[in-house]
């Protein structure tokens, strides 16, 4: 490569691709690749380790608008109707975690424990407060459905979309990490 | 599989020379309308309005069997889960309490039937109109349309670039799973939880990566033909303004404004019968 993309522009050519192609993935791995738990009704959704994934490498616009297009467009031809407060939630989380990515700096190829702490705590808490707060509570602001009802859902949610972004995501930036090359990597010989 | 994911049907009604764009705006105002709403009445009047553009879109009910079906089911399921963690609900919302049988916890009041007709009024309220909007729209133009509506012309071609795509990731994730298949990764319901986890991720990196790839080429190629060098871009399937979409559009604003005239003569969102 002549010459690599400034990645640290939030919406070069690079981020239009990443939010086309990030959203097919979404919508294919939401239709097709999800794991059941072992408890009724209760799946892990494996999308949402690849949008964290995509977002800690495409930046916050990038993780936003592919959470929110894969989302509705799922909910739209598999359901009718985009459940519109947890689409936006799912862009939210995107855009939340993207916005740390030049911290990340994932394409210095420098992923260390340190890097994997970090990007844990951030999803938790993001995750944590999407599903198990603000989904929920536009549901009732909303869509008038009963709290009771709303935040046990969100909680279950909560629960299976941190083990989907801590054990997918985690494992996805580790394996790409390791197939940058190292910036600094080479020396000058003596 | 694009055919069945989307089902675009080229046909010749007014609802199919109506412009993208138009449909999107109509099918996006009626949907927030119906949301924010909980008048039964006005409800079930989009309700009667969508089924009577369904028929008007001439939809086989093939085309469109299976997606009903789940929509249903989804929906049933739903207003059990609602029943079984709110079965007083009804009487809560509407401030009044007509008690039909039960007692206890597990009670059955009209309200709360009333509440969940509402429910499920929502539930299936935009899914005709839905129905129409991917039977009817061609995803080209789709995405040209968006354009129109004035959203960056940026995301309104990774709009496009999504839907051109999701058959060809659609494929690749085929072909990877039956690849990991043939080498021993069992990945149906009779493999452990365990099993069946690192066999998702045995398709997920090959896809990921492959992906990845994907974007690069496809972004050096839009970088070499100059993407985004202009403020603004022309589209192949572009589609003029006519005079069914401001009629349709001025029909859709019409109902908006009853909705909205409505919550002024309810007092809020709520209808109240009781």
């Amino acid at each position: 490569m002549a010459k690599r993309p400034p990645h640290h522009d939030p919406f070069n050519v690079r981020t239009v691709v990443a939010i086309g192609i990030g959203t097919a993935i979404i919508f294919i791995l939401k239709r097709w690749v999800s794991i059941p738990t072992g408890f009724p009704n209760t799946n892990i959704d494996t999308s949402y380790g690849v949008l964290g994934f995509l977002s800690v490498l495409y930046g916050p616009i990038a993780g936003f608008l592919i959470g929110l297009f894969g989302h509705a467009l799922n909910d739209f031809t598999q359901y009718g109707t985009p459940w519109w407060t947890w689409v936006l939630t799912t862009g939210l989380i995107g855009g939340s975690i993207g916005l740390f990515w030049r911290w990340f700096d994932i394409e210095s190829g420098r992923f260390g424990l340190k890097k994997i702490i970090s990007f844990n705590l951030i999803q938790l808490l993001t995750n944590g407060i999407g599903w198990a707060l603000l989904a929920p509570t536009l549901d009732i602001l909303v869509y008038s459905e009963p709290a009771n009802k709303v935040y046990v859902q969100g909680v279950i949610s909560a629960i299976s979309n941190t083990v989907s972004t801590g054990v997918i995501g985690t494992i996805l930036l580790i394996a790409y990490a390791a197939s940058r090359t190292q910036s600094g990597s080479l020396k000058r010989e003596e | 599989m694009t055919e069945q994911l989307f089902g675009y049907d080229d046909q010749d009604t007014w609802l199919h020379h109506l412009g993208g764009a138009t449909k999107l705006l109509a099918f996006l105002g009626l949907s927030l309308i119906a949301m924010a709403s909980y008048d039964t009445r006005f409800i079930a009047a989009i309700v009667v309005l969508s089924l009577f553009l369904f028929k008007q879109a001439h939809i086989a009910w093939r085309q469109v069997r299976l997606v009903v079906k789940v929509i249903v089911t989804f929906s049933l399921l739903n207003l059990v889960t609602v029943y079984l963690f709110a079965p007083e609900y009804g009487v809560q919302l509407y401030g009044s309490r007509h008690l039909l049988f039960g007692q206890g916890y597990f009670t059955l009041t009209q309200e709360q039937l009333f509440y969940e007709a509402n429910l499920a009024l929502k539930y299936i309220v935009t899914v005709p109109l839905a129905l129409i909007f991917l039977i009817t729209t061609n995803p080209s133009e789709f995405a040209a349309s968006l354009n129109k509506l004035h959203l960056s012309y940026r995301v309104s071609y990774a709009v496009a670039l999504a839907l051109r795509y999701i058959p060809d990731i659609q494929t690749a994730y085929h072909q990877i799973s039956l690849a990991q298949q043939a080498r021993g990764w069992e990945l149906s319901a009779k493999a452990k939880l365990s099993a069946r986890f690192k066999g998702a991720l045995q398709i997920l990196l090959p896809l990921i990566f492959s992906s990845l790839a994907r974007i690069d080429t496809i972004s050096q190629a839009m970088e070499l033909r100059r993407f985004g060098r202009n403020p603004r871009r022309s589209w192949y399937r572009d589609h003029p303004f006519a005079k069914a979409d401001w009629l349709t559009l001025g029909g859709v604003a019409v109902i908006i404004g009853i909705g909205l005239w409505l919550f002024h003569q309810n007092g809020g969102r709520f209808y109240n019968p009781f």
